[in-house]
């Protein structure tokens, strides 16, 4: 018979205001096997955590009961609590009175009865708790970053600097993301690539950082510091050894059909390419759809142009399997696609483009040389417009819109505006917005520079229409101030198109067991308190896979993922949870279907001789590897036989916890 | 049939055969194992060789050698779900299919032969029968077959379940109450279904504490069909040998069927049975899962 002792917390009034808190401790106190039962202020105060540990050697009790919030929140420390008193940790269940009790009833008589009956519930379960050791695994010392952005560079690079192997993943020929494809940074103008490459250098000479670019996960399996990842390393039909970058095979390719995807498709690009002169590694990569040798067997111009022999057809994808103990997601972004937001004319003319396509049109490295000339007609624009919250803080979803603020654009537009003016000053340029948002250090007075000193139009109200007319783009907005609607014949619209996770995101999401939100955002652990981690263990979050972020924020929160991620390495071994299934093999039938619903292929069958009452036969059993369960438990519900139970979540201990609520 | 089976038992191919064997009464067919040329003068195949073979595959399989054994179509996917589960091992068994026609159902045979009523073969059938699922062999090493044998019947299985699903909850309680009310507990059902495999089964697991309570009053002993029904589920063939061999009558398969048409409404149809490879919906996730309430919500599976 346990001996069993009932604590029950006020929480300041959070609890006690709503419950009677007295009332459930005298309850508590007739209860069976209960032999002692108090309520106090804080029981997570040391002075609470004291008045347990007493009880405990007082009353020698053998399991405790703390009526409180959210095991979520204080199991951990009740269960320190116990330990240091001498009972083991797993012999504490908790009743949470406060989340799901206290504070979602209003009237105390309910609540009260609705935390005995709780409390009861958490009695009749450690019942039949047993003591459980935990064992522990060692931490695998090599991390995994996705995505090759500034995110993942800067991660990478942290933890490499701390002496832990780091691997990038990228899915692209090259690392750098989207930060190499921009023109300027806000607020201090200084040239991304200038700022960028030294970084992505530092990544392909670091002897810590291995990157395996054109290459993506394929499968995760395994736990914190445990992780073992396939990782698909597609062809580039180039052999990267061999390659010196000379790009001579670029330029001969006769293939001139393909979008050139860093200048967001404003040019062509061959079917062999370096996507940008300080693409790292600086190797060339055939796209296989639109090679002609893939596509008529006839070419191979690069072949016999390349004096380093580096070009084989003949290359295959290569899948390799590495272990690792911690896996960082940093898959980034993309502007959404505004196709389908007719009223800015987006795909009907080209003169009508995104952000980010000016970028590459401001850019010196981009289709015009760094000339900001007109798509269509290769003219200087002289009246431009910009439109503000394209697809963000909306709520058109059927349009690919989003009902969150994107955070950058307020910044990079008032930057663009402000170079535009800077390098053509006969220019006009109007900016449409709906709010002017520029929290962050020095950025308000970079957007109030656009205005006051280089005579930025901004106007605040939203375009309605664009349309074209004699050979310009007739805009038709609102000016919200003056009340009045107001058109202007532009030569230029920019679209400041929200961002959206980047699509991959959602597969790794998967893959990493790592829960997301309706925007496809990964979650953090908590939103305040655990910004860089992941809820599943081991996974953590760099940049805007997490949600919009610029870059000074990206960094930082990149250098927050590698701290926590070296913190883990660090470690020569994790301490497992006890909580973990086990297969009864007298009774197992060997069917599979808990095998087949792991999550984390930690069941295995093996024939093999069972002993029992009246049994000895050879048979085919379940077997767990305790060191991959995660204790989730699907296995326990979805076995006929009863055979398969959770440690600690008994079936036995559940049911007598319905018991006791139905009682 | 008893001469190849004769000749496969003489050459070594198998070491045993399993069929129906002749009874008293001429109805009274019984699944048998036959291990001599001798011992197979008894074997009948005939209009009241209604049993499913399947289940007894398992025990055949701890014995040395291979096992024939009959199958007629719908007891095929029962051997295929077995397989599925590791329950029968394919290399020990010889599979010889054979047609059928519709099993009789005595008791209505005696029913109109006592009123002298003259009646079509399909309203003297057994339930199970009558709503037939097809005459294909999912599994089969040989098939002895009829044209007389391949004539298609069966209608909608789902229309009982149909009609309960239109009763308001308490007409259905009140349904379920009544049939429910006049089980044994003889277990005739759960022996005789080939999903109810286990080595142990929760009602006899003292150590589970379940078989305690469903015996603890008279409302839980009707939760045996209920919770039986839910362990089933996803591997129930609807092969309807519950429903036979109840000796109260109690239409048992309509729980399955519950459960079958859910799945099939929720997940795409589905045939447990119809391959050994694959997951049945209930333990396998595809992305266009999605959670029962929001596929009622667009009014069905698209």
């Amino acid at each position: 018979m346990q001996r069993i002792g009932v604590f029950v917390c006020w929480c300041g009034s959070n609890i006690a205001a709503t419950v009677d808190v007295k009332a459930v401790a005298e309850a508590m106190s007739h209860e069976s096997g209960v032999v002692y039962a108090t309520d106090y202020q804080y029981m997570c105060s040391e002075v609470g955590q004291a008045k347990i540990r007493s009880a405990i050697a007082e009353y020698k009790l053998t399991g405790i009961v703390v009526c409180s919030c959210s095991p979520r929140m204080h199991e951990a420390t009740f269960r320190k609590t116990a330990a240091a008193a001498g009972l083991n940790p797993y012999m504490v269940e908790i009743a949470n009175i406060r989340e799901q009790c206290s504070w979602i009833h209003k009237d105390m008589m309910t609540a009260t009865e609705k935390a005995i009956i709780l409390a009861r519930a958490a009695v009749a379960k450690v019942h039949l708790n047993a003591p459980l050791v935990a064992g522990s695994t060692p931490v695998v010392k090599r991390a995994l970053v996705i995505g090759g952005g500034i995110a993942g560079i800067q991660t990478a690079l942290d933890i490499a600097e701390a002496g832990f192997e780091v691997d990038i993943v990228e899915k692209q020929p090259t690392i750098g993301g989207r930060m190499a494809q921009l023109d300027k940074t806000f607020p201090t103008l200084d040239c991304a690539a200038c700022i960028l490459t030294p970084k992505m250098v530092e990544c392909s000479q670091s002897e810590k950082i291995d990157l395996l670019t054109y290459s993506e996960v394929e499968e995760v399996k395994g736990f914190v510091g445990n992780f073992t990842v396939k990782i698909r390393k597609k062809a580039r039909y180039v052999d990267t050894t061999k390659c010196t970058g000379c790009a001579v095979c670029t330029e001969k390719c006769p293939s001139r059909k393909a979008k050139n995807e860093f200048n967001m498709g404003l040019n062509t690009r061959g079917a062999v390419y370096i996507p940008f002169a300080q693409a790292i590694p600086n190797v060339a990569t055939i796209d296989a759809t639109n090679c002609l040798h893939f596509k008529t067997g006839k070419c191979g111009i690069c072949q016999k142009n390349c004096s380093a022999g580096a070009i084989n057809f003949e290359q295959q994808d290569e899948i390799i399997e590495r272990q690792y103990g911690a896996i960082v997601a940093a898959t980034g972004y993309k502007p959404i696609s505004v196709d389908k937001m007719d009223e800015f004319g987006y795909s009907r003319n080209p003169d009508v483009i995104t952000s980010l396509e000016l970028e590459r049109l401001m850019n010196a490295a981009g289709p015009t040389k760094g000339t900001l000339l007109r798509p269509s007609d290769g003219k200087h624009p002289k009246t431009i417009v910009f439109v503000q919250c394209v697809g963000s803080r909306c709520d058109q979803s059927t349009k690919g819109g989003k009902s969150y603020c994107s955070k950058i654009c307020c910044m990079y537009t008032a930057k663009h505006a402000m170079l535009i003016r800077e390098k053509y000053p006969d220019t006009d340029v109007h900016v449409f917005y709906i709010d002017v948002r520029t929290p962050g250090k020095n950025f308000d007075e970079f957007y109030r520079r656009a205005v006051e000193q280089y005579g930025v139009d901004y106007i605040k109200g939203m375009v309605g229409k664009v349309a074209e007319h004699d050979g310009k783009l007739l805009v038709q907005g609102s000016d919200l101030i003056n009340n009045e609607q107001i058109k202007i014949d532009a030569d230029l619209v920019v679209l400041a198109a929200a961002i959206e996770p980047d699509p991959s995101a959602r597969s790794i999401a998967t893959m990493l067991t790592a829960s997301m939100d309706t925007n496809d955002f990964f979650t953090e652990a908590h939103p305040k308190l655990r910004p860089v981690e992941s809820p599943t263990a081991g996974v953590f979050l760099s940049g805007v896979c997490q949600g919009p972020k610029d870059i000074p924020e990206t960094v930082a929160q990149a250098s927050g993922a590698a701290a926590k991620v070296i913190g883990l390495l660090n470690k020569d071994a994790l301490v497992n949870n006890p909580c973990v299934a086990h297969s009864d093999e007298l009774i197992c039938n060997g069917c599979s279907q808990c095998e087949k619903v792991c999550p984390y292929g930690a069941i295995t069958y093996i024939d093999k001789e069972v002993r029992g009452p009246g049994v000895r036969e050879v048979r085919r059993v379940a077997q767990v590897n305790p060191a991959v369960c995660q204790g989730c438990g699907a296995c326990t519900v979805t076995c006929p036989s009863g055979a398969m139970d959770l440690n600690g979540f008994s079936t036995k201990q559940i049911m007598a916890e319905v018991d006791a609520i139905c009682r | 049939m008893t001469a190849r089976a004769a000749a496969l038992l003489a050459d070594g191919t198998v070491q045993r055969v399993l069929g129906w064997e002749k009874g008293d009464f001429d109805y009274d067919l019984t699944p048998a194992f036959f291990e001599t040329a001798d011992e197979l003068k008894n074997l009948v195949y005939g209009d009241y060789s209604g049993a499913n073979l399947s289940k007894y595959l398992i025990k055949a399989g701890k014995k040395e050698g291979k096992t024939l054994v009959f199958l007629k179509p719908c007891d095929t996917l029962s051997m295929n779900q077995l397989m599925a589960e590791h329950r029968v091992d394919r290399e020990k068994v010889y599979v010889i299919g054979v047609g059928c026609k519709g099993m009789l159902d005595h008791e209505k045979v005696e029913a109109a032969a006592a009123k002298g009523e003259k009646k079509e073969r399909l309203e003297l059938m057994l339930g199970k029968c009558q709503d037939c699922k097809g005459k294909t062999f999912a599994v089969s090493d040989e098939v002895i077959d009829d044209e007389e044998s391949r004539v298609e019947f069966g209608g909608n299985r789902f229309s009982k379940v149909a009609e309960l699903e239109a009763m308001t909850p308490e007409e259905r309680f009140a349904f379920w109450q009544s049939q429910l009310s006049k089980c044994i507990r003889c277990n005739a059902c759960r022996n005789v279904c080939p999903a109810c495999s286990c080595n142990k089964c929760v009602f006899d697991n003292a150590a589970s504490g379940v078989s305690a309570k469903v015996n603890a009053n008279e409302f839980e002993e009707r939760m045996f069909h209920i919770i039986r029904a839910f362990h089933v589920a996803g591997r129930c063939t609807d092969c309807g040998e519950c429903s036979r061999v109840c000796p109260q009558n109690i239409p048992l398969h309509l729980l399955n069927r519950k459960f079958i048409k859910d799945i099939d409404e929720i997940y795409g149809d589905y045939q447990a049975g119809e391959s050994v490879n694959e997951r049945h919906p209930l333990i396998n996730y595809t992305k266009t899962d999605a959670e029962p309430s929001i596929v009622y919500e667009r009014g069905g599976r698209e």
